[in-house]
């Protein structure tokens, strides 16, 4: 055997190691840059009632799950139930935006759906998405009792992903 | 019921495959006639046996089935009937289902054109044949089998992803896969040649047509792949450096030297253990490209296959079957032997060079595409390597290669003398450097890239055709490099060209208003619905002048697939062969207005004339007379001793 078929089969052994550790990764999972940094505050009219705002500052203190939805997003209807069911146990309040829709079908929508927040702000234009890296809807923020973003969800909220991530983390951040 | 014969074919298939490759490896070894004689009925009934299968699923297709899972993932009954039949290959089952079907085509080929090979050479052949057709088979049957029932059956189906419906559909995949799929018939011969431990110019003369016709195949799927990107996505671009595009692009690079390569082995004997290890790389670069699109580890536009199990199966098929070949080639390499010496200047040296060229573009192309991965897998960060980093490492690796091309044809086997080369060859070098110069000044602007790509090309052209200076009469095989070459040459000049001198614009136009790009006035006249089949549309009239003349009318359309509700772009392009105008609609603005992109694109269809040109030159290289596959054995063997 040669030295030089050995590198050959060294190297085809280092490659399907690099492709078999590659398979356990997810390419489509974006890590945000805004982990770990202050939440972008705003101050935004309500969704129920437009003459009422509601500032990021209100929230410091405790923890709290911010959801990135809009009634065209057919994915949120995927996450909804499950929201609905973290809305009962009362585990964390999640504070709704309402990303570049219309007031009327966003109320629609949680006629038709059910609302799982504590409350929606509207965000039309999507100015504060911009702010926060919005570029799918839906996604979730966890944001801790300083106002710092601990976990961002891309696409819809499962039972998996609150049970085994944002759950404990929101469990470990209320104890801190 | 279709459905479960299709299974059932499947199945049998299989067993035929596993019954295959033991009693053909084993009789071959034991110099077994009896057993050995099973390979050839065994190939081509595996053959039938899968193209069985598949024509259950485009039947399913047909007929709307929608209780099989597959069909209700990728079709719709209000999809157009060639698309259903396309469709078969649409998603990820069908398509391996695909990928099994040519493996049987080229199998049956190969038991029907190897009766003047040695009964153990062919079975071997046929034997790894039929393993990797049992490795896809088993693949399809416990992972993605395209048959699975859907229970209860859906109302409808989801529809054919918009786009994937088009004419490039019902063709790119076939192609490429014959392609892919191709070079896996000279695997092997190359893991037949190290098992019986002969490598020999006869094995290199056997492998050649083979490998010449995958390579034309691919050629040909590529370039259309490229060419349904262009007119498909709407933006006008040609090759996006997509990992899915470089996984189909790596084999070919690999096959390219690989034929090259081939040609010193079978006329001089050096090479040969570069040679099959080029044959190994061609077939594994395909399965790794497989793997690629199947398994989801790289983002990318073709990526449509996310499921681990899948990517274990396929990752551990590609690391049994190139492992294998490998840990065989290691053990047998002591017995290869080098082949006859040669000088500095000769025709082996500059294939040498060739073959390192070519080999370095395939590995900065592997590089680069599998670099994110890797950072990933370190943990080192995401990021995405993008044409910047293929452009700035490519360019200047095919740039002497392409140098070469004009002279190693001309030179001669063993030693060939500097002085000698450049006398046949200074005509050529004077009169392609000057027009390179020049031409660019009768284009618009003088670039220097511009004129160093069309010296490039001229010189391709001028020294190939110094080949025919002393003689026509040459081989068919002859012509074929000769014509191939040509073909590159006239691939630089369109992707030079349009690199340099393409132009595009933007604009909110409302009816009445127009654009005015590169002499030429784009007018938008009005937008009318026009609905097709499956999809909503509104359709643009632009039409198109220059100094007051009509030139054409275009009606490029803005397209809703009403299943999936995705929007789609369907560019309108006028064709021409010094320039294509090309028309896309976007989004409706304010106030009636829409936004319209015009480009033009001078000399772009050059790059897919050149692929088919240099796809063309295989087809006559392969056929050449001593390939014929009738003719006598003895005459064969008596032109290898000569």
């Amino acid at each position: 055997m040669s030295a030089r078929a050995l590198w050959v089969l060294g190297i085809f052994i280092a490659l399907v190691m690099l492709l078999a550790v590659g398979l356990t990764l997810n390419p489509r999972e974006v890590p945000s840059p805004l982990v770990g940094k202050a939440a972008p505050p705003f101050e935004l009219p309500l969704l129920r009632d437009p003459d009422k705002t509601f500032t990021t500052k209100e929230r410091l203190g405790s923890v709290w799950l911010l959801n990135v939805w809009a009634s065209w997003c057919v994915s949120c209807r995927e996450e909804h139930p499950v929201l609905l069911e973290l809305a009962k146990t009362g585990a964390v309040p999640v504070y709704g935006l309402n990303y570049k829709d219309r007031r009327e079908d966003g109320l629609r929508w949680l006629a038709a759906y059910g609302d799982p927040y504590h409350l929606s702000v509207v965000d039309p234009q999507g100015r504060i998405g911009i702010d926060y890296g919005v570029y799918g809807v839906p996604e979730t923020y966890v944001i801790d009792k300083r106002g710092v973003i601990r976990y961002k969800q891309i696409g819809p909220v499962t039972r998996e992903v609150l049970a085994q991530k944002i759950l404990p983390l929101v469990g470990q951040l209320s104890r801190e | 019921m279709i459905p479960e014969l299709g299974q059932v074919a499947l199945s049998l298939a299989l067993a035929v495959a596993l019954f295959l490759s033991a009693t053909s490896l084993y009789g071959a070894q034991r110099s077994s006639a009896s057993l050995m004689a099973f390979s050839r009925p065994a190939a081509q009934g595996l053959a039938l046996l899968v193209a069985f299968a598949f024509g259950c699923l485009v039947r399913s297709f047909v007929a709307n089935d929608f209780s099989v899972a597959y069909v209700a993932m990728n079709s719709n009954s209000a999809l157009p009937l060639h698309y259903r039949v396309a469709g078969a290959w649409g998603g990820h089952e069908g398509s391996l289902l695909l990928w099994t079907l040519m493996l049987g085509v080229w199998m049956s080929a190969v038991s029907l054109f190897s009766r003047h090979l040695p009964e153990e050479m062919t079975a071997r052949v046929l034997g790894v044949m039929g393993l990797i057709s049992a490795g896809f088979l088993a693949f399809m049957l416990f992972t993605s089998n395209p048959f699975d029932r859907l229970l209860p059956a859906a109302a409808d189906g989801r529809d054919l992803n918009p786009l994937l419906q088009d004419p490039g559909m019902v063709l790119h995949p076939p192609m490429l896969y014959m392609g892919y799929v191709g070079f896996s018939v000279a695997f092997s011969f190359a893991v037949a040649a190290l098992l019986a431990g002969r490598l020999d110019a006869t094995w290199a003369r056997w492998s050649r047509p083979w490998t010449t016709v995958a390579w034309m195949f691919l050629t040909v799927g590529i370039a259309l792949g490229s060419g349904w990107a262009y007119y498909e996505l709407g933006w006008g671009g040609w090759w996006f450096w997509d990992p899915v595009e470089n996984a189909s692009f790596m084999p070919w690079l690999c096959g390219t030297a690989l034929i090259h390569s081939l040609a010193v082995t079978e006329k001089r004997g050096a090479f040969r253990s570069w040679t099959v290890l080029l044959a190994i790389f061609a077939f594994a670069l395909s399965l790794l490209g497989t793997f690629l699109v199947r398994s989801g580890v790289l983002t990318s536009v073709h990526a449509f296959a996310v499921d681990p199990k899948r990517g274990v199966f396929i990752l551990g098929l590609f690391a049994l079957f190139v492992g294998g070949a490998l840990a065989l080639y290691a053990w047998r390499t002591a017995r290869i032997g080098l082949g006859g010496s040669f000088s500095a200047v000769s025709r082996e040296s500059l294939l040498l060079s060739n073959n390192v060229l070519l080999a370095a573009a395939a590995g900065t192309v592997f590089l680069g595409t599998l670099y994110p991965l890797a950072l990933d897998a370190l943990g080192a960060g995401k990021i995405s390597v993008g044409p910047p980093y293929f452009e700035t490492v490519f360019a200047p690796l095919m740039a002497p290669a392409l140098f070469l091309m004009g002279v190693g044809p001309l030179a001669r086997w063993k030693h060939s003398g500097l002085p000698e080369l450049a006398v046949l060859l200074r005509w050529a070098l004077a009169v392609s450097f000057v027009l390179g110069m020049l031409l660019p000044l009768a284009l618009g602007t003088w670039k220097p890239m511009v004129g160093f790509g069309l010296f490039l090309a001229l010189w391709i052209v001028l020294s190939s055709l110094t080949t025919l200076r002393k003689s026509l009469r040459q081989t068919r095989a002859h012509y074929g490099m000769v014509v191939a070459h040509i073909g590159v040459a006239v691939f630089v000049v369109g992707v030079t060209v349009v690199k340099g001198y393409d132009a595009e614009k933007d604009a909110a136009l409302r009816p009445g208003e127009s654009l005015e790009l590169g002499g030429y006035v784009f007018a938008l006249e009005g937008i009318a619905n026009a609905n097709g089949p499956n999809y909503q549309a509104a359709r643009a009239t632009v039409s198109v002048t220059r100094d007051g003349k009509p030139i054409t009318v275009l009606y490029p359309e803005r397209r809703i697939y009403t299943v999936q509700q995705n929007p789609m772009t369907e560019a309108a392009i006028d064709t021409g062969l010094t320039r294509d105008l090309y028309v896309s609609l976007g989004d409706p603005l304010e106030r009636g207005a829409w936004l319209v992109k015009a480009q033009v694109k001078p000399f772009i269809d050059w790059i897919w004339g050149g692929c088919l040109v240099m796809a063309l030159g295989g087809l006559l290289a392969a056929t050449d007379r001593r390939y014929r596959f009738n003719v006598k054995k003895e005459t064969i063997l008596a032109e290898a001793r000569a």
